[in-house]
């Protein structure tokens, strides 16, 4: 089945894909050492459970949610906790952020949860979305927001719809296709899980027409589960259809409101990444310990795709490729478009690595010198938010907030596309992510102005009514004082 | 391992400002080399002449405003204009108009303003226009095309620069013996003295849209500007909505009365309807910025066009159309500024 | 032909000009003037703080807009808010006058040592944009989000126990978490 094109804007990219899809995805060796950081997921970070000198095992509980928004952390290996301090961490970009760190005793010891839960049918929904959150799941596209809070959010609602995402967001990344192509039924059985656990009766698994391999395998994993409430959706391959928003526009039609979540139009949407580790945790007792990584680009001698333990340094990946080329030249964490320049390849995989392209000259585009911006429009028509960036970077280099407010640079998603394009070669993302926060700022200072006036109004309002409601009593007491007299 | 570190995007594409100007100019050459067929070689003194003027003019912008010299004389764009100017000129024009027209285009238009992505004037129009309120005698006076039964003077290329150079024609040659007006200018001329819409078309001037040999050449400009369609440089909303209102117009007067007003082909193959429909118009810093801005735009430009033509003091208008447009461009960029993803509609 | 389009095209400009004229007529001063507050209004901080000496923002507004007060009386909104009023007003840019105070260089709220308030509601009266909660005889507390830093609750406190502090939750603390990718992903 076709999807409807609604999406407009985008690019035609080279995926890179069949370097990194020509061999099956092989399991990494496990780290010496695993450096967990505590807030590798969206929200708040998580706070430890377990002290220096602790023995855990694979799979036991490290961390506990911080907050509503987070997520619990379990141990990779068997080992000791030699520390919990500020290590540099991969999602930073190199900046410290305070993990656990385990050193591996080898032993491989299993933890065995408290509970087992295959027949996940015959318990309520409420009960499954709580026993999936405390599989530490995130979403593993790249936003790691944890999905128990995007399924505690959906309670309540009815006829919502399921997305499951196997578009992949990024040029280089295959991690997603590939764990289509040899997973496809743990992808199904998340499905089945997250079904239940929504209460939703519809579940689309939409992948971009590249990948047929992918296509055939869910097609036939499908056939096998027999369940009338999967259908599987093909879309354009088109950068950024891998984007939440983007995609769901491009299955359902329908826009995400600005200021909203795809909920607010009946969809919760998941990686199809996402769905099999549900169904890992679920049907195997495994917590997200491990996740599929790409480790892809012309600086690595053999691009393949790893199943890799969280809080392996991506030196050890590499070496798994067996190592770089002499052509290396940049470690990207995520794809060319979004992607971290990392500045170090001893950080660890966190939970949102999909991807390491360990990029030569090749891969990457030599920017020319920057030129005037000439409104030339290559990259309004290709935003894929259907912004003016030109414009946008008007308002910017004039320090211009009502305009950057009037040509919506907060519904940017810093997607790249107009970056990509421009004849200028304007660094327009950065520049965007630099105008952002005083933009917020701005934003944030005049809605509590606004805020402030309102209670101040309704407190004039109502001392005065009061200062009214006083003297019409008093003046009632006077007369009855006269009628008395 | 240490790795440097970018923001993303990591990848662009190998585009250029100074990419996009050398194919304007390469679609701007099968213009220039039907024009040298009809008009003799006056085009490509006039050119050399521009470009030197515009180069020297640039670099000395440039060095008063303390830009890189070689980034930016390389990009392109005084060359475009140059050749958009020269290109508007008369072939035997003396030198020192084409000089003074393309120095004003680049030192004021451009500038002035603050170079390159900040003017708010198509600079090689600006030059125009300037030479056209100031020198119209000379600005009107074209020479025949060279075609059967129209020339009778043939001037070979060192008389062609010495005429130019000098402002005198060789010896024993007198200027109403090479000129001849444009067609635009011609019907003009004619319908003033009272003729009909008949009598007028009927001189030899013209062909059967619009003045022999300039037909070819507009042919040629169009397919140029098919090039550049093709090639992603313009996108098709200006050239489309130009011509379109021109020709709508052009057809409502038509059709109102066929006799005092011409028709829709002639318009739209006559003056500078295509070289402004795919050169001068679509000129990005200049123009709207959103396709529907860009509709309205070059809407405007084709009205305006048609009505200068028509009723206003000059035989073409495609010039003053597109300045004029030019200066409604912040007011049309504010209030068609497209919906947002994700937004109801615009407030 | 010519003369005609240009007489179309003046005696159509001349009419739209009187339609534009009739219709600001119809306005009229006082809506116009209301208009005018409501402008300057939503230029000013709310804070309520009456630095201005007046008795708050819209108070502050109308007497700019009668003539009775000066633009540069706003230490909150600062050398920022006093520029917008005179672009708005058409004036020459002012900067603020210090004689109607100096504001500190972070953002403040107001804070209540909960152990040593009596609850004695004064600072509850005070509050203008009704950030305090507690009752009488009861421990009160002030919503920081809420709270604009007007300093009006310190002097009522009989116990003084009201101090203003930074204002630690801000968008600041929104944008460190930034770094992850904008976009959705999933």
């Amino acid at each position: 089945m076709l999807a409807r094109i609604g999406v407009r804007g985008g690019l035609r990219l080279d995926a890179h894909k069949e370097r990194s899809t020509a061999a099956p995805i092989a399991v990494a060796p496990a780290p010496r050492v695993a450096v967990l950081p505590l807030d590798q997921h969206a929200g708040e970070a998580a706070i430890p459970i377990v002290s220096t000198g602790d023995t855990v095992a694979v799979g036991q509980p490290i961390a506990r949610p911080g907050a509503e928004l987070s997520a619990w952390l379990h141990a990779p290996i068997s080992g000791r906790v030699v520390a919990i301090e500020p290590r540099p961490a991969a999602h930073r970009a190199g900046e410290a952020s305070m993990s656990v760190v385990i050193a591996n005793d080898g032993r491989e010891t299993r933890y065995v949860p408290e509970r087992s839960l295959s027949d996940y049918a015959n318990i309520t929904p409420l009960e499954l979305r709580e026993w999936i959150e405390r599989g530490g799941i995130v979403g593993l596209g790249g936003a790691a927001f944890p999905t128990a809070v995007k399924l505690a959010r959906a309670t309540d609602r009815s006829a919502l719809s399921l997305l499951l995402n196997g578009a992949e967001c990024e040029p280089f990344i295959s991690c997603d296709e590939m764990l289509m192509r040899e997973r496809a039924d743990d992808i199904v059985y998340g499905a089945r899980v997250l079904l239940h656990a929504l209460e939703a009766d519809e579940c689309v698994i939409a992948l971009e027409d590249s990948s047929p391999q992918a296509a055939d395998a869910l097609r036939a994993a499908l056939a096998r589960a027999d369940d009338a409430r999967i259908r599987l959706v093909t879309v354009p391959t088109l950068y950024p259809v891998g984007g939440e928003r983007q995609l769901i526009t491009a299955v359902f039609g329908r826009e995400v409101p600005s200021d909203g979540w795809p909920l607010d139009i009946g969809i919760v949407s998941q990686n199809v990444a996402t769905a099999a580790a549900v169904a890992r945790w679920i049907r195997d007792g495994e917590p997200l310990i491990s996740r599929i990584v790409t480790v892809t680009g012309d600086g690595v001698a053999r691009p393949r795709n790893l199943e890799a333990r969280v809080g392996t340094p991506i030196a050890e990946l590499i070496a798994a490729c067996d190592g770089y080329t002499p052509r290396v030249e940049r470690l990207l964490m995520g794809g060319t478009m979004m992607g971290i320049a990392l500045p170090s390849d001893e950080l660890a995989v966190v939970k949102a690595t999909n991807c390491i392209v360990a990029a030569s000259a090749l891969d990457l585009q030599q920017r020319a010198p920057e030129m005037p911006c000439i409104r030339c429009g290559n990259c309004s028509e290709v935003c894929p938010a259907f912004l003016l960036p030109q414009q946008i970077h008007a308002s910017a280099r004039a320090n211009d907030l009502a305009g950057l407010e009037r040509y919506g640079l907060m519904d940017c998603i810093e997607c790249g596309c107009c970056d990509y394009v421009c004849p200028s070669q304007i660094p327009l993302v950065e520049r965007f992510r630099t105008a952002k926060p005083q933009l917020a700022a701005h934003l944030q200072a005049r809605a509590s102005a606004r805020a402030s006036r309102l209670r101040y109004e309704n407190r004039r309002e109502r001392l005065a009514r009061l200062e009214a409601e006083r003297r019409a009593r008093l003046e009632e007491k006077r007369r009855l004082a006269r009628q008395k007299v | 391992m240490r790795f440097p570190t970018s923001a993303p995007p990591h990848v662009v594409a190998p585009n250029t400002v100074g990419r996009i100007m050398r194919l304007v100019i390469y679609a701007l050459l099968p213009t220039m080399a039907l024009h040298v067929v009809f008009f003799g070689p006056g085009l490509i003194v006039q050119s050399v002449l521009a470009i030197a003027t515009a180069l020297a003019a640039e670099a000395l912008a440039l060095r008063l405003r303390g830009r890189p010299l070689r980034l930016y004389l390389t990009d392109g764009t005084a060359v475009v204009t140059a050749l958009l100017l020269a290109l508007c000129l008369p072939p035997l024009a003396p030198w020192w108009l084409v000089v003074s027209g393309t120095a004003f285009a680049i030192l004021l238009a451009k500038h002035a303003f603050g170079g390159l992505g900040m003017n708010i004037f198509n600079p090689a129009m600006v030059g125009y226009a300037v030479l056209l309120v100031s020198f119209p005698a000379q600005l009107l006076t074209w020479l025949p095309p060279d075609v059967a039964g129209l020339r009778s003077v043939e001037l070979s290329f060192s008389q062609t620069l010495t005429t130019i150079l000098t402002g005198q024609l060789p010896d024993a040659l007198r200027w109403d013996a090479v000129t001849s007006p444009t067609p635009l200018d011609a019907l003009r001329t004619s319908l003033a003295m009272g003729m009909t819409m008949q009598e007028a078309r009927a001189s030899p001037i013209f062909g059967t849209f619009g003045g022999r040999g300039w037909e070819w050449i507009n042919l040629a400009t169009l397919a140029g500007g098919i090039a550049l369609l093709l090639l992603r440089v313009i996108r098709w909303h200006i050239p489309v909505a130009m011509l379109a209102s021109l020709a709508a117009c052009a057809s409502v007067m038509y059709a109102l009365d066929p006799g005092t007003y011409a028709g829709p082909m002639f318009h739209l193959t006559s003056g500078a309807s295509l070289l402004g429909a795919f050169f001068i118009a679509t000129d990005p810093v200049s123009a709207a910025t959103s396709d529907r801005g860009r509709l309205i735009y070059a809407s405007g430009i084709g009205v305006l066009t048609y009505v200068i033509r028509t009723w206003g003091g000059y035989p073409d208008g495609v010039a003053f159309a597109v300045l004029l447009m030019n200066l409604a461009v912040p007011l049309i960029d504010r209030y068609t500024i497209p919906r947002i993803y994700g937004h109801p509609r615009r407030p | 032909m010519t003369d005609l389009v240009g007489f179309i095209v003046i005696m159509a400009l001349a009419g739209l000009a009187f339609v534009m004229q009739r219709a600001a007529a119809r306005v009229g001063s006082e809506a116009a003037r209301s208009v005018l507050i409501d402008r300057i209004d939503s230029l000013l901080p709310q804070t309520q703080c009456r630095r201005c000496t007046f008795e708050g923002c819209r108070p502050y507004a109308t007497a700019i807009a009668e003539g009775r007060a000066d633009i540069n009386q706003c230490p909150p909104g600062g050398d920022e808010t006093a520029a917008a009023l005179a672009r708005l007003l058409g004036r020459p840019a002012k900067k603020v006058d210090h004689r109607f105070g100096v504001m500190p260089d972070v953002p403040m709220v107001a804070m209540i040592d909960e152990l040593a308030c009596i609850g004695c509601t004064k600072c509850i009266q005070a509050c203008p944009v009704d950030a305090i909660v507690g009752a009488s005889r009861h421990m009160h507390t002030v919503i920081a989000a809420a709270c604009t830093g007007c300093e009006l609750c310190i002097p009522p406190c009989p116990v003084d126990c009201i101090a203003m502090r930074p204002a630690s939750e801000s968008v600041t603390e929104v944008i460190r978490l930034a770094p992850l990718p904008a976009a959705h992903m999933v």
